[in-house]
């Protein structure tokens, strides 16, 4: 056993290799320092940090960057919010603007109890499969399919698929909008969160046909629409809209709604 | 000259680093969802494997085998190949952004990626010299480009299949990959 040929020249060699890599790196992170817009960085300490995408953009920090760039703005981040839009604003030194939170609602009421089927589906439990298969399982041509596509896509667990319809956790909803993009119906809308009422209906066709498949669908009546006092609710296509800048909150069509498919929450 | 084809050829088919080798499982099975970024991966592994390659040669035969230190090559190569990816990164991100934006996400996956680290020992370990060493690494790492791209496209496929509820997931992954190394395990009978 040489000590010294066995132990401290490797010893030695090891310790001038690690030292030399060292030396090498931090002398690069100086050479190579690329500066970054700090505001950026601080811009991604405000935001969520849940990478949803909700925004449009890659990811928080792809937000920022492209916040700090001006190619988007402040109140970007849908699930922040006037929060963090104020913040950002902060920080960017300009107005937020007002910012209106926003929730997911799925707007059908069709359950496997209340609406009717055209044929058995036994294929991908996949929203977007199923709908290429002559518009999914329900007669109702709008209708929520119910095979979780949107659940699969939400980024904070907060939709569920309940007795054949999505039902969106409005607790847990930061209103990012994933799920109404990914639904293949569209029907799932982003509408105020302190909104009072909804119309749990998208089906466009007439009265009759919608009585023939399901039993909470819109048929167009317009009672909501006569009796609504500040005129938010309108029935277009076969099935009432309300307009939240309008909507009052007041609960007079809920009550009117023959069908009950107006909900007051 | 036939002897740096032997290597290339070797390198890509017959003994394919993922396929038939097995280095590089991780990132094979991890970053091969979308093709894109496969390929992405794959220029990041090339790149930084001909380099490595080079550097771990110098490593090896300038300071180890100088001192008998040569049972020490595996720390050693560790050592050398993350400060180098660590380094190419920042250069990257100074001089080359484009290239970064490319590579950047990839680059520090790589950092003790075992296939990396792998094309270093085959080097010493089958006494290539030092253009064999960089061709060889170069072309393992396009072995590995290639099989983790056609991978990718499976896996595009598999996105439709439905395969029963045991198997969703990881495990028909695995039995996809092993069919893929059985293909490619034809390609040993090509004895030169």
């Amino acid at each position: 056993m040489n000590f010294i040929h066995d132990i401290l020249v490797p010893a030695l060699i090891f310790v001038g290799l690690g030292a030399l890599m060292g030396v090498l790196l931090a002398v690069a992170t100086k050479l190579f320092h690329v500066k970054k817009d700090e505001r950026a960085e601080e811009i991604v300490s405000c935001l969520p940090g849940a990478n949803c995408g909700g925004c449009g953009y890659a990811g928080c920090s792809a937000l920022a960057d492209a916040i700090v760039a001006g190619e988007a703005k402040v109140s970007s981040c849908t699930v922040g919010g006037a929060e963090v839009a104020s913040k950002i604003a902060g920080i960017m030194g300009v107005e937020a603007g007002k910012t209106v939170r926003m929730r997911a609602q799925v707007m059908c009421s069709g359950t496997h109890s209340n609406s009717k089927k055209k044929y058995i589906y036994s294929g991908a439990a996949d929203c977007a499969a199923a709908s290429k298969l002559g518009g999914g399982d329900k007669l109702c041509p709008n209708g929520c399919i119910g095979l979780g596509t949107c659940v699969a896509h939400c980024p904070f667990d907060a939709i569920h698929v309940e007795n054949g319809i999505a039902k969106v956790d409005n607790s847990r909803c930061r209103g990012c909008g994933i799920c109404a993009s990914t639904c293949p119906k569209g029907v799932i809308r982003l509408i105020p969160f302190d909104s009072a009422v909804w119309v749990g209906c998208m089906s466009h066709d007439n009265g009759r046909t919608v009585r023939s498949y399901c039993d909470v669908g819109c048929i167009g009546c317009k009672l909501c629409e006569k009796n609504c006092p500040s005129g938010a609710i309108k029935v277009d296509g076969n099935v009432a809209a309300i307009d939240y800048d309008k909507c009052t909150g007041c609960g007079i069509c809920a009550e009117k709604c023959p069908r009950k498919i107006i909900h007051k929450i | 000259m036939s002897n740096i084809f032997l290597i290339m050829f070797g390198a890509i088919l017959t003994e394919n680093f993922i396929f038939s080798r097995f280095y590089g499982i991780c990132p094979f099975l991890g970053v091969s969802d979308k093709p894109s970024t496969a390929l992405g991966m794959g220029m990041a592994v090339t790149f930084v494997m001909t380099l490595s390659s080079a550097a771990t040669y110098a490593v090896y035969y300038l300071l180890l085998e100088p001192f008998g230190l040569e049972y020490l090559k595996t720390i050693a190569f560790i050592l050398v190949i993350a400060s180098l990816v660590q380094f190419i990164e920042m250069f990257l991100k100074k001089y080359i952004p484009s290239l970064y934006g490319a590579l950047g996400i990839y680059l520090p996956l790589i950092t003790t990626n075992c296939a990396v680290l792998g094309a270093a020992l085959v080097n010493i370990q089958d006494g290539h010299n030092f253009i064999e060493s960089v061709v060889f690494g170069f072309s393992a790492a396009l072995g590995f480009t290639m099989a983790i791209v056609v991978f990718a496209g499976v896996r595009a496929k598999m996105e439709f299949a439905d395969p029963p509820k045991a198997f969703k997931g990881f495990p028909i992954l695995l039995i996809a990959a092993s069919l893929a190394a059985m293909a490619f395990s034809g390609f040993s009978g090509m004895k030169f």
